[in-house]
């Protein structure tokens, strides 16, 4: 027993020394972004020539981007616009405080955990405080990482598969979000820190989650993050991104890029709970959110499925989006929005049906109170050789007081005439009907609220691995604090 | 002293006085019905009673088991043992009924210091309330009062009060809407409470209800004004000649 905890002990600690942590806080880099920048930091992470020349174009396509256009306008957002000569690219912009005990925390961020039941060891983990202990999600990831191996499957930071699988990643790396996609996927690929790096072998299912809930504290350095997941044919791989608590990131913006590559057969479900720090009550600070997923059935039979919650973020911009390319491949798309106080989100998903006899679900859920704003927009494309493709569409917006907003704009493309197509949308607010039936049978407001609020996303939660049901719950329930009186 | 003591009340929305000097005395055990026309003020006395925010009470007081209901909100009426049928019961999408039932007996229990049930123990009281209204046990797990019919929203309001157990049961038109055979459950439900600790108002319409659950007491509300009290008699004679007041 004593052996086991020590190996689980030892194996975390080495996973801990090639964190990320002390490497970045070591290696920070000045403010401003140029072709110098993009070569340190390609020579920093050791990489080989086809990173540096890949980076390079993107960050040329950037440029000319940012000089003709600057960012997309599109989004139903708003906010400042930004300097991206003020930011450093390798770093955080500021060094965080290392606290020495949980003493020296926002009382405030100390309650949130609390309410989160989020254990001890991981309160310090997430606060960014020494842990001397061994934490949970640590040793428990490193422990399997010997067990992943024996079946094949590559489970590593993306700076180790580009060492280490340069073949893999130059096959695949952009291939689903080339960097001239859009203007945030070129800065990514130009200047992307690390991210998360997942190829499942032929026939494999990997037998656990994989998470990068252990990598949370990268996110204090990492505003640039880049994860790339490739299941071979016949293979499945669920894999879980989530940060379950608010972390008071100084970083202004986070740009990352998602792609997923699914080849004959085989399957990816990709959840993701989002919770980075809103900005406070009267819309000051928080993170922009600015993010490309998408995945590509490539091969035959594949499904992608994407379940996500956010509620963090001041602006949320996400559209994790599939390309049913290969025939009778799936994809999915599960959602829950929440937007409180000042908070923006921009959100859905993209269905590319190219492949014969295609299906695609999208069921997004978007929740405004406070002062929030919500858009929902996704659109749903068939084309021509897309025989006999299918679309179910479900959104619905639930409204909480009366200074927030729901915004749909769903966009239906479709150029064969076999195809089915339907699309169902509601908006409600909590009624003050719904509230007095509840508090009548002895519920407290805040619980009638996020009873309420947990039923309307019941359809969403219902794909999450049991953990982050429960988890994703709670942080409902903690974000929607105070949005009643 | 009586369980609910209601003086003198009056209560408005938005600004229009519906409600115009209510006196009614109820004791624990006893079961009095309200009726009067459409308009009179019946459903409104019964929200007030379960401490809706949206009613004024612009004079009197209520005195519930020696208590300030009037200073109670919802939820702390109900967990001291206010119970309101509701005419129109809401829809909670998402939400199973068991587990909703399940809250807010806990919620209950917990006021009263009382441990939280656990899903093992609540199931077979849940099945045996079922049984009692002959209600279909897929009824479990449906979202609460979604997609159910009229008469099952009425039942399930009773099924509710069968299990929270309140000390003052407050039922508003819980027979419209319902055919003779629902009403004919509704009221063995009803009936099955019926009991020395608990005291009943009914509030309806017709007589009709009245065959099957006998009040001990009937009032006529006319006009935010309670014209007339008697026994069970009285409204086999409101049957007869309605709601006039005389003269």
């Amino acid at each position: 027993m004593s052996t086991n905890l020590d190996t689980i002990r030892d194996l975390a600690q080495q996973e801990y020394k090639w964190g990320f942590i002390t490497d970045i806080e070591e290696e920070r880099i000045p403010k401003g972004l140029d072709e110098d920048v993009i070569r340190l930091i390609s020579t920093k992470k050791q990489e080989p020539e086809f990173m540096l020349e890949w980076r390079l174009r993107a960050y040329r396509h950037w440029a000319a981007l940012e000089k003709s256009q600057a960012e997309p306008k599109w989004a139903n957002v708003m906010y400042p616009a930004i300097d991206y000569q003020n930011m450093v690219y390798y770093s955080a912009p500021k060094q965080k405080p290392r606290l020495e005990s949980l003493d020296q925390l926002d009382p405030e961020i100390l309650r949130t955990y609390e309410k989160l039941g989020i254990p001890l060891q991981e309160q310090k983990m997430l606060a960014g405080v020494a842990v001397d202990a061994v934490f949970d999600s640590v040793s428990v990831a490193t422990t399997f990482k010997g067990k992943l191996a024996e079946l094949g499957i590559i489970f590593c930071s993306f700076s180790e598969a580009v060492r280490n699988h340069p073949e893999l990643v130059k096959k695949y790396l952009g291939s689903v979000v080339p960097y001239t996609d859009n203007f945030f996927a070129a800065l990514n690929a130009a200047v992307f820190s690390d991210g998360s790096f997942v190829y499942v072998p032929k026939g494999v299912r990997c037998p656990m989650e994989l998470s990068t809930y252990f990598r949370i504290n990268a996110a204090e350095t990492g505003q640039f993050e880049r994860t790339l997941i490739v299941a071979d044919e016949g293979a499945s791989v669920s894999y879980l991104e989530g940060c379950t608590a608010p972390i008071r990131d100084e970083n202004q913006l986070h740009a990352a890029v998602v792609e997923l590559v699914a080849l004959d057969n085989s399957q990816i479900k990709y959840s993701t709970v989002q919770n980075w720090y809103p900005g406070d009550k009267q819309g000051k600070g928080g993170i922009y959110n600015f993010v490309t997923k998408r995945g590509k059935c490539a091969g035959v039979n594949s499904k992608i499925s994407w379940t996500q919650v956010e509620t963090g973020s001041a602006i949320t911009w996400k559209y994790p989006s599939c390309i049913l390319q290969g025939d009778n491949s799936v994809g999915e798309f599960y959602s829950v929005a929440l937007t409180n106080n000042y908070q923006q989100a921009d959100t859905g998903t993209k269905m590319i049906h190219i492949g014969k006899n295609t299906r695609s679900t999208i069921v997004a859920k978007g929740i405004s109170a406070g002062h929030g704003q919500n858009t929902y927009r996704g659109q749903v494309k068939i084309l021509k050789g897309a025989t006999g493709a299918r679309n179910y569409t479900q959104c619905d917006s639930l409204l909480i007081g009366d200074k927030c907003g729901a915004h749909t704009f769903p966009y239906i493309e479709v150029r064969n005439s076999s195809a089915r197509m339907e699309h169902e949308a509601s908006t409600s607010k909590i009624g003050e009907d719904q509230m007095f039936y509840l508090r009548q049978r002895g519920l407290k407001a805040e619980d009638a609220v996020s009873m309420i609020v947990n039923g309307f996303c019941k359809r969403v939660f219902r794909e999450l691995p049991m953990e982050f049901a429960v988890e994703a719950q709670k942080l409902l329930s903690v974000s929607l604090e105070g949005s009643v009186g | 002293m009586s369980l609910l003591e209601i003086k003198n009340l009056h209560v408005s929305v938005d600004n229009h006085e519906i409600l115009k000097g209510i006196d009614l005395a109820v004791n624990a055990g006893e079961v009095h019905s309200i009726m009067g026309p459409n308009g009179s003020g019946k459903s409104t006395l019964a929200q007030v009673l379960a401490r809706r925010e949206a009613y004024e009470v612009t004079a009197g007081e209520i005195l519930y088991n020696g208590k300030d209901l009037l200073a109670m909100k919802a939820e702390d009426a109900a967990c001291e043992g206010v119970f309101l049928a509701f005419q129109y019961p809401v829809e909670i999408p998402g939400i199973g009924n068991a587990y909703f039932m399940r809250s807010a007996l806990n919620a209950i229990r917990k006021y009263h210091g009382l441990d939280e049930m656990d899903a093992m123990d609540f199931l077979p009281l849940f099945r045996e309330k079922l049984k009692l209204l002959e209600m279909d046990e897929k009824l479990l797990n449906r979202s609460v009062n979604e997609g159910f019919s009229g008469g099952e929203k009425k039942r399930n309001e009773i099924l509710q009060m069968a299990l929270l157990e309140p000390k003052l049961a407050v039922l508003d038109e819980t027979d419209s809407g319902l055919d003779i055979d629902a009403l004919r459950i509704v009221a063995k439900g009803v009936n099955t409470l019926r009991g020395p600790e608990r005291a009943m108002i009914v509030v309806t319409h017709y007589q009709r209800l009245l065959n099957y659950i006998v009040p001990d007491f009937v009032h006529v509300l006319v006009n935010g004004r309670i014209v007339r009290s008697g026994g069970p008699e009285l409204a086999l004679e409101l049957e007869e000649t309605g709601y006039a007041v005389p003269a």
